[in-house]
């Protein structure tokens, strides 16, 4: 008896001095050092087809940047399933990438951390200052009031898709411009097993990129000033109502609809099954899927009255990537001039032709590959109607309960339940409710 | 573990062929170290699998522990050090039934202890069916083996994304089958949403986990002695009367860890639902595990999640520890 | 096929009496039932891998209406496929050689020996079953990180890392399971080995793992197949260069573009040399060996 547990108490004993040191984690240098000067990590988010074509695609431009500094760049495109986990861990033990890409609506949670290095004057100054980019690409690289945490890669709106054959055998002559016209246009549309516009049910994230447009557009936001979650204000209800009644009472969505999360929307609208599509740089995908370009058109997302602007005249989320400066590299310098040459006009052009973006950088808009009809209708979104998702810490946690909270919504459409504004403001009660006090 | 320490006293009468206990018995053997040795060979043997044991998952787990007693969000994950200590709030709010977090959580709970045992109970019953029915030879039995095991030697994600393809609505086979060609439905079902979702879930983890089943009674198949059943055949008893009197009662040493281990797999699957739905299930087969998933890794509050694992931990010790002392009973006392 | 029916032969341990009619029916209809259960997602990811992707997503047919073996090209270049084939092969290889030996050992001891804290052993040993993996993610990722600082062994992103942690991962059921394996190869058997002049390790090693081959590569099947199929830790604790397939299958879902076609090629095609494994060692996991030894 007694050995057993002299041994337990040395097993407990290993064990908590081995949390001890674990705990240390990350923080066994506080900032950044320039110890090797000559070679950087860079962890690329997969904006292409496939990793091995953004390898490709980055290779040499990277090669460029080398004989430009002498600086070596180590590439790994991390795929969007591992790329939040990867940087979650690297910020936990203090063990990632020089320079690193993140999604820009995860800036604010992110900078929480403290692990990437603030963006001062100073710093932005090095890479030729904040005004050479597009206002909101930069609203959405942190919190309001603070350094951001990151620095506008590539950016990228919302725009209405619609299949011009479709249009035409409906007779409808002209793409909608406000939510009026598109659900009376969908009624056209939407018969003999065609319908009017495609959505992804089941995935969170995209429920809350369309949300949080129309709720914007009934004056409401999803936090107040402070940062806490104003979830069941009356404009939000009626956002979340408006985009699960295209399902529920306008009957424009099919069904199935409610349980896509694998981008089949997409898929059924290159099908010719569905007519519209509200997305972000779709052009790609509608290509791998068989459609030729011309059989597609591009216009602004509709707005419930007038033309897109700011205010209530949004249309449009400002999504795009940011790049990002991890606080414990052993390259400072390095890092700075790599994002300094990620962030030229003349990488801005490469990089946003080749990956059908559009550059934050203002200058590189002049390039006339920038004027195509749909570039076009994505960088006047950007410029003038496109507002960032709520820049705030707990931003990840909005996105999954009210993501969530609308998921559940489509399921209880598809089930032949009633939405009603009492359900809706219930769903969002709960989910306002599971979020952590702040 | 209380239980334990009185288990080590009814330990095997004859073990390494009776040396420990006769070596002075026995003073013929004249290795010096002997006594030394015979005491710790055991530990020596034990050695490796205590350190790895040690290293990836009893110090991990240690730190989850500490970790639920603080306030572990994305302010704090850089420096653990800081993170303030938090008590037993993450608990707190963990059983707090009446509000939402409690509230999912004690669903989720509910969801997965039937998902358990519906699974557990299948996979365990087509496992044995078809062990037993493949005991004897026939003609293709080798084939039909492999093609069992196939389910098991498929990668996880490309399994389970194959059957989110055939439970779709508008184009998945399932609906095709059970609507257009068999009329039982109206094959407009939803199988990813809504409440149907458990059912597909259930398929899926079936699907996946019976295989192993079978592997592990098969193999445990191959340790009945044979005379068994010749003493069997000549008192006459039948094929049937074979099965009931001398294989199932053999298997049961494998039965008691093979169920225990998936019900403790089953019960903390990850892959499954979180392929099959993706990073939010739906309610209806919303599994513990993704929903601890998002309680930390989702929404960056690591202190609650590990709360949340280390009830579920008390839950399992407890229902194991239940389930050891039920299924021991009336087992040799030379098992150990 | 031939050595398989032989080995099945000789693994016939009931009476040479035919079995009943109503056993040899409810076996085909079952056998039937079961077969069709388990191939037809088999079939489906065989007929989604032949189709171009612009078919995949249709209404389903049971029979496609083209044909094209395009995925079966392109999936080498939609990822490194072959790159993460072999990562995945050396991780599950060693892990499983590993993890099978670790566990031979402390099943003999605990099989065989009497000695304090046995049952605290094998009892910790399954509690590490109960904690939900994602959990240990980050505390094992720091535990690595820390061990890489201090000693210079670089756990994290590597193979050797992702080993240790699949090895540790198999080996709690990989010693319950060969426990009771053990326990049914008669102690008389080792007695007399040892008896005979074996050593503790002698006899293990000449009498009791030959005759528990069946267990063995029941647990070494498992072993592999856990490192094999793991993606969680695995998404976390590898890079680009030591990326395994559970992981790098996912590399076909992109952002916008889903590649079923070439999922289901590249699943196919990498299952192809474990199905085979299977079939190689199915005869060790039938080889009736008790049968034999126990005379």
């Amino acid at each position: 008896m007694l050995r057993l547990r002299a041994a337990a108490v040395i097993a407990t004993v290993t064990a908590l001095s081995a949390t001890a040191t674990a705990c240390g984690g990350g923080t066994s240098s506080g900032g950044g050092s320039n110890d090797s000067p000559k070679t950087l990590t860079y962890w690329a988010s997969n904006q292409g087809p496939s990793v091995e074509a953004d390898k490709k695609i980055l290779t040499p431009e990277l090669k460029k940047f080398e004989k430009q500094t002498g600086i070596k760049v180590k590439l790994e495109v991390v795929p969007w399933s591992d790329l939040l986990n990867r940087i979650l861990a690297a910020a936990t033990s203090g063990q990632g990438p020089d320079v690193l890409n993140i999604g820009n609506t995860w800036s604010s949670s992110l900078q929480a951390t403290g692990a990437l290095l603030p963006w001062d004057a100073e710093q932005y100054g090095k890479i030729g200052g904040k005004d050479r980019f597009a206002a909101s690409a930069v609203a959405s690289t942190g919190a309001p009031g603070k350094d951001p945490a990151a620095v506008p890669l590539y950016s990228m709106g919302f725009a209405l898709y619609y299949n011009k054959q479709m249009f035409k055998d409906a007779g409808i002559s002209k793409p909608p411009a406000t939510w009026d016209e598109l659900v009376a246009d969908g009624k056209k549309i939407s018969k003999d097993g065609k319908w009017a516009l495609g959505a992804e049910g089941s995935n969170p994230v995209e429920n809350i990129h369309q949300t949080f447009v129309l709720a914007k557009q009934h004056g409401a936001d999803f936090f107040d000033a402070k940062g806490n979650p104003t979830f069941t204000s009356p404009g939000a209800v009626a956002g979340v109502k408006q985009y699960v009644d295209f399902m529920a009472k306008d009957k424009i969505i099919a069904p199935g609809n409610a349980e896509y999360s694998q981008n089949q929307s997409l898929e059924d609208f290159a099908k010719n099954k569905t007519a519209m599509v509200l997305w972000q740089n779709a052009s790609t995908t509608f290509k791998a899927h068989g459609m030729k370009d011309s059989d597609w058109g591009v216009a602004p997302v509709p707005v419930a009255s007038g033309a897109p602007g700011a205010g209530k005249q949004i249309n449009s989320m400002v999504a795009g990537i940011n790049i990002a400066v991890f606080k414990n590299t052993k390259n400072l310098n390095g890092a700075t001039d790599f994002v300094k040459f990620m962030t030229s006009t003349e990488e801005q052009k490469v990089l946003c032709k080749a990956y059908a973006n559009i550059p934050p950088v203002k200058a590189a808009l002049s390039d006339p590959f920038f004027s195509r009809p749909e570039a076009t209708v994505l960088k006047n979104t950007l410029l003038t109607s496109a507002a960032p998702l709520p820049q705030v810490p707990n931003e990840s946690q909005y996105e999954t309960s009210v993501g969530t909270a609308i998921k559940g919504l489509f399921a209880d459409v598809a089930a032949g339940r009633q939405v009603t504004t009492e359900s809706v403001k219930a769903a969002l009660t709960k989910a306002q409710q599971q979020m952590p006090k702040s | 573990m209380t239980a334990t320490t009185t288990a080590d006293r009814q330990a095997p009468p004859h073990d390494g062929g009776g040396r420990a206990d006769s070596g002075q018995a026995r003073p013929k053997r004249p290795r010096l170290p002997g006594r030394l040795r015979r005491i710790s060979l055991p530990y020596l043997l034990l050695l490796p699998a205590l350190l790895l044991e040690l290293l990836v998952h009893l110090v991990p787990m240690v730190i989850g522990i500490v970790m639920s007693f603080k306030e572990l969000t994305q302010f704090f994950i850089r420096d653990w050090g800081t993170a303030p200590w938090s008590g037993l709030d993450n608990y707190r709010v963990s059983i707090d039934f009446d509000a939402p977090i409690g509230q999912a959580l004690l669903h989720s709970f509910f969801v997965t202890c039937a998902f358990t045992v519906l699974s557990v109970g299948l996979c365990w019953l087509i496992g044995t069916v078809a062990a037993v029915y493949m005991q004897e030879n026939f003609k293709g039995r080798g084939l039909l083996r492999a093609v069992f095991l196939t389910p098991y030697a498929l990668p996880v994600y490309a399994a389970v994304i194959t059957w989110a393809f055939m439970f779709q609505r508008d184009n998945g086979l399932v609906n095709h089958v059970l609507g257009d060609q068999l009329g039982l439905t109206d094959g407009q079902t939803f199988w990813l949403i809504g409440d149907n979702s458990f059912v597909a879930l259930l398929t899926v983890s079936v699907w996946k986990g019976w295989p192993f089943a079978f592997l592990i009674i098969m193999a445990g198949l191959q340790n009945i002695p044979r005379e068994l059943y010749e003493a069997a055949a000549i008192d006459g008893a039948g094929i049937w009367q074979q099965i009931r009197r001398i294989t199932l009662p053999s298997l049961r040493p494998v039965n008691q860890v093979l169920v225990l281990v998936l019900f403790l797999w089953t019960f903390n699957d990850f892959n499954t639902p979180y392929v099959l739905f993706g990073k939010s299930a739906p309610e209806a087969a919303d599994l513990i595990s993704i929903h601890i998933y998002q309680s930390s890794f989702v929404t960056w509050n690591f202190g609650t999640g590990s709360a949340m694992s280390v009830l579920l931990l008390l839950f399992l010790l407890l229902v194991t520890a239940v389930y050891l002392v039920l299924t021991s009973r009336g087992r040799k006392p030379a098992d150990g | 096929m031939a050595s398989t029916v032989q080995a099945a032969k000789a693994a016939d341990h009931r009476s040479p009496t035919a079995p009943p009619p109503s056993f040899v029916w409810s076996r085909r209809i079952f056998l039937t039932l079961l077969t069709v259960f388990v191939l037809v997602p088999v079939y489906v990811m065989v007929s989604s891998s032949l189709k171009p992707l612009q078919d995949v997503s249709g209404a389903f047919h049971w029979l496609p209406s083209g044909l094209t073996i395009r995925p079966y090209i392109d999936i080498w270049s939609t990822v490194p496929l072959a790159r993460y084939f072999v990562n995945s092969l050396i991780v599950a290889g060693v892990a499983t050689v590993c993890s099978v030996a670790v566990a031979v050992f402390a099943a003999y001891a605990v099989s065989r020996y009497r000695f304090r804290g046995k049952r605290v052993f094998t009892v910790t040993v399954l509690s590490t079953q109960m904690f939900p993996g994602i959990l240990f993610l980050l505390p094992l990722f720091l535990i690595y990180v820390n061990i890489g600082n201090a000693t210079g062994i670089a756990l994290f992103g590597s193979r050797g890392g992702l080993i240790l942690t699949y090895l540790t991962f198999s080996l709690p059921f990989s010693i319950w399971m060969l426990i009771g394996y053990f326990d049914s190869v008669p102690q008389s058997l080792d007695e007399a080995a040892l008896v005979d002049g074996c050593g503790p390790l002698g006899a293990l090693f000449r009498i009791i793992v030959p005759a528990a081959i069946p267990g063995i590569v029941a647990v070494a099947v498992y072993a592999f197949m856990t490192a094999w199929g793991e993606v969680l830790f695995a998404s976390v604790m590898t890079n680009d260069t030591t990326r395994t397939l559970a992981v790098g299958l996912q590399g076909y879902a992109t952002q916008n573009d889903v590649y079923w076609n070439q999922v289901m090629a590249a699943s196919l095609v990498v299952s192809v040399p474990v199905v085979a494994g299977f079939l190689l060692l199915q005869r060790y996991l039938v080889a009736g060996l008790t049968a034999g030894a126990v005379k």
